[in-house]
C-alpha cells in the first residue's frame, strides 16, 4: 500500500464540493511567496496552465495538486494536508468569496512511510 | 493612547469615472480589523460588470490625460503629495485600522514613502528628455515616449496605501489611466485617500474597484482593453497573470515575494559601538511589520566564530520588543493582516518545530490582553539548516530562520540557495567583504550595512522567482509606455528601388 502525500480535511472536502457544484472540475496549485502566497490556489481545471515541470503530488477529493519543482524539492518529505480556514484572502484562489481560505498543514514522513510513498508525476495529469 | 480607531463611512462604493458608484449587482461585502476583529465598514463586491464600467471609465480620460503637458500632470501629483500630507495622521490611522500595523509604521514609514512617491515621479517627468540621433547627414531618429492607455493594477495587504503609491504614481505620471483593484483584506485606505484627492485628478484617470480575486480580479488581468497588468503577490497567481497577458499579448510587471538573506559577518563584533547596535537592528527588521514585508529579512546567516556573542545582542533586543495598543507609538508589533495569515504562520511554526528547529524565541500566538479577538504572533526565531522548509518558504510572519556560515564563500552558496531573489543585507566593516559578497547575491535589492530602507529613486525588484520589472525608480516609467520611432528623412532623392 503506497502512502499517499496529499489529504484533505472534511471541512475542506465540503468546501471542495460546493465550488465544484458551481463551477466544474477543479485542481490545486500551491503557490510559493508574498502575501497570499504558501498556501494552496484552487482553479477551475484548464484556467490555470500546469507548467511542463509542474510536480503532481497526487489527487485528492478528485483534484490534482501540482507544485513548481523548486518548491517541491521541500516537500518530498513532508505529507501535506489541505484543510480550511475562515478568512479574508486574497488571490484569485475559488474560495475566497466564501470568506474562507484554503491551508496547508504539513508533517514530517517517518522513516517507515518514506520508503513507501507515492511516487509523482511531472507535468499536466488533467 | 496616542491614536484612536478613526471614523468611517458605513458603505464604500467603487471609485469610477470621478464618481462613487455602486456595484451593478449590488453586492457587499464586510471589512473587518485585523487588531480586533470588529467591523470597519461594507465594501463593493464588484464582478466583471463593475471592472468593464472602470475600463470604459478609463479610456473616457485617456486620450486628454495622455496629451497633457508633463507640467500639469507634475504639478497633479505635487498636489497629491500635499493633501497627503496634511491628512497624514486621519490616513495613517486609518492604515493601522484596515491591514492592523502599528501607528508608529504607518505614520513614520507607510505614508511619509507613499507621499515621497508622488513627489519623485511629480520630478521626474519634468527632468526627462527623449534622444534624437542623427543617423546620417540627411535622417533623424526620434524616439518618443506614448503612454500606453489604461493600465490594471492588482496590489497587495501589506502596504495598502504604499503599494497604490507604488503603482499610480509611476502610471498617471507617465500619461495613463489606472484601474486599480485592492487586495481583499485591505479595500478601505485607498477609498478614504480618493475621498481626500479624488478632486485634484481629471475624472476616469484612477478608478478603484473593490471585490475578490477570482470574480473581479481576474476580469480585470483578463480584459481586452487593459494594455499593461502590474500585479504584486505570489508566485501562482504571477504565473497566472502572466497566462492571461499572454492572451492579450500585454506586458506585465510581477512583484512575487522572497526569502531573502541578511548576513553578518564577524567584523560587526569588532567593536562595541553605534554600527553594532545598528547591525542588532538590523538583524531584528524580520519583526517590521509583522514580517508582512516582500523583502523582510527572513533568514539571517550569522558567521561562526561571532555567533554565541551576536545572537545574544539580538534576543535581547527581540525581548525588548512590545506588543500593546496598535494606537499608541510605543507599540513596535502589532496585529497579522487576517486570521488566515494567523493560522498559515502556525501552520509554518509547527512544520519548523517537527523539522527539528531550534526555537530561540517565540514561537507560538500572541495573547493580546486588550484585543484578545486580534491575530496576533510572538516574535518567534528558529535556528536550523537552509534545506528546512522555514528556510526556503515565505512564511510572512514575524518567524526568522537563522543559521552560520564559515566563510564568505559558504554564506554566498546558502544566501542564493533559494527559489527567489528580492532582497538581501550585507553586514561589514570590510570594504572588500562588502563588494565581492553583494556583487555575488543573486537578488534585485543588496542592502548594506542597512535593511528595509526604501528612498525613492533606488529601484525595486526581483531576480528569480521573485518577479519582472523594477518599481520605484524612473525606469518604471518606461514600464507605463510605448516608444515610438519617428524617422525623419530630409533628403528629396528616392531610394532607388522602384
Amino acid at each position: 500500500m503506497l502512502v499517499e502525500r496529499i489529504s484533505v480535511t472534511d471541512a475542506a472536502v465540503k468546501v471542495i464540493d460546493e465550488l465544484r457544484e458551481k463551477h466544474g472540475e477543479l485542481m490545486f496549485h500551491q503557490s510559493g511567496g508574498c502575501c497570499d502566497g504558501s498556501a494552496p490556489m484552487c482553479f477551475t481545471l484548464g484556467d490555470f496552465r500546469v507548467g511542463s515541470r509542474d510536480i503532481c503530488l497526487g489527487e485528492v477529493h478528485g483534484c490534482q495538486f501540482y507544485m513548481s519543482p523548486e518548491q517541491f524539492e521541500y516537500y518530498k518529505n513532508c505529507h501535506t494536508e489541505i484543510d480550511v480556514v475562515p478568512g479574508r484572502g486574497a488571490s484569485f484562489s475559488l474560495e475566497i468569496p466564501l470568506g474562507v481560505r484554503f491551508l496547508i498543514r504539513s508533517r514530517l514522513f517517518d522513516e517507515s512511510e518514506q520508503d513507501n510513498v507515492r511516487p509523482v508525476r511531472v507535468g499536466d495529469c488533467g | 493612547m496616542d491614536f484612536q480607531r478613526p471614523e468611517f463611512k458605513e458603505q464604500y462604493e467603487n471609485y469610477i469615472g470621478g464618481k462613487w458608484v455602486a456595484p451593478v449587482d449590488g453586492n457587499y461585502f464586510e471589512d473587518t480589523s485585523p487588531i480586533d476583529g470588529s467591523v470597519v465598514a461594507r465594501v463593493a463586491q464588484s464582478n466583471d460588470k463593475d471592472i468593464n464600467l472602470a475600463v470604459a471609465a478609463g479610456w473616457e480620460a485617456a486620450e486628454a490625460w495622455g496629451k497633457t503637458s508633463a507640467a500639469e500632470r507634475s504639478i497633479i501629483l505635487f498636489r497629491i503629495a500635499d493633501v497627503m500630507e496634511a491628512n497624514i495622521e486621519r490616513l495613517a490611522t486609518v492604515e493601522t485600522c484596515s491591514n492592523g500595523k502599528s501607528i508608529r509604521e504607518s505614520l513614520g514609514a507607510d505614508l511619509p514613502i507613499a507621499i515621497d512617491q508622488f513627489r519623485y515621479f511629480a520630478g521626474c517627468i519634468r527632468t526627462e528628455a527623449g534622444s534624437v540621433a542623427n543617423i546620417d547627414a540627411d535622417t533623424v531618429s526620434m524616439e518618443v515616449h506614448e503612454p500606453l492607455g489604461v493600465v490594471g493594477q492588482i496590489i497587495p495587504w501589506n502596504f495598502p496605501l504604499l503599494m497604490a503609491a507604488w503603482k499610480i504614481a509611476p502610471a498617471i505620471a507617465a500619461g495613463n489611466c489606472v484601474v486599480l483593484k485592492p487586495a481583499e483584506q485591505t479595500p478601505v485606505s485607498i477609498l478614504v485617500l480618493m475621498e481626500l484627492i479624488g478632486d485634484l485628478l481629471p475624472p476616469g484617470v484612477v478608478n478603484i474597484v473593490n471585490g475578490f480575486g477570482p470574480e473581479a480580479g481576474k476580469p480585470l488581468a483578463t480584459h481586452p482593453d487593459i494594455k499593461k497588468v502590474a500585479f504584486t503577490g505570489e508566485t501562482t497567481t504571477g504565473r497566472l497573470i502572466m497566462q492571461y497577458a499572454a492572451e492579450n499579448i500585454v506586458p506585465v510587471s510581477l512583484e512575487l515575494g522572497g526569502k531573502s538573506p541578511n548576513i553578518f559577518f564577524e567584523s560587526v563584533m569588532a567593536e562595541d559601538d553605534e554600527f553594532l547596535d545598528k547591525a542588532i537592528e538590523g538583524l531584528v527588521m524580520f519583526a517590521l511589520n509583522q514580517g508582512q514585508v516582500c523583502t523582510a529579512p527572513s533568514r539571517a546567516l550569522i558567521q561562526e566564530s561571532i555567533y554565541d556573542k551576536f545572537i545574544e545582542k539580538c534576543l535581547a533586543r527581540v525581548a525588548a520588543i512590545t506588543m500593546g495598543d496598535p494606537y499608541d507609538l510605543s507599540t513596535m508589533m502589532s496585529a497579522q493582516a487576517s486570521n488566515d495569515q494567523q493560522q498559515k504562520i502556525l501552520s509554518y511554526l509547527k512544520i519548523g518545530k517537527e523539522e527539528g528547529a531550534e526555537v530561540l524565541c517565540g514561537g507560538d500566538v500572541h495573547n493580546h490582553e486588550k484585543y484578545p479577538d486580534g491575530y496576533y504572533i510572538q516574535p518567534t526565531i528558529f535556528k536550523g539548516h537552509n534545506k528546512m522548509r522555514v528556510f526556503q518558504e515565505e512564511i510572512f510572519g514575524p518567524v526568522l530562520a537563522l543559521t552560520t556560515f564559515k566563510d564568505e564563500d559558504e554564506a554566498l552558496e546558502i544566501a542564493n540557495d533559494t527559489m527567489f531573489g528580492l532582497g538581501s543585507g550585507v553586514w561589514s566593516r570590510d570594504m572588500h567583504q562588502v563588494q565581492k559578497v553583494s556583487s555575488g547575491i543573486q537578488a534585485g535589492r543588496v542592502w548594506v550595512n542597512c535593511y528595509h530602507i526604501y528612498p525613492s529613486g533606488a529601484s525595486f525588484g526581483g531576480y528569480k522567482k521573485s518577479g519582472i520589472g523594477r518599481e520605484n525608480h524612473h525606469m518604471m516609467l518606461d514600464h507605463y509606455r510605448q516608444t515610438k520611432n519617428v524617422l525623419i528623412s530630409y533628403s528629396k532623392s528616392k531610394l532607388g528601388f522602384f
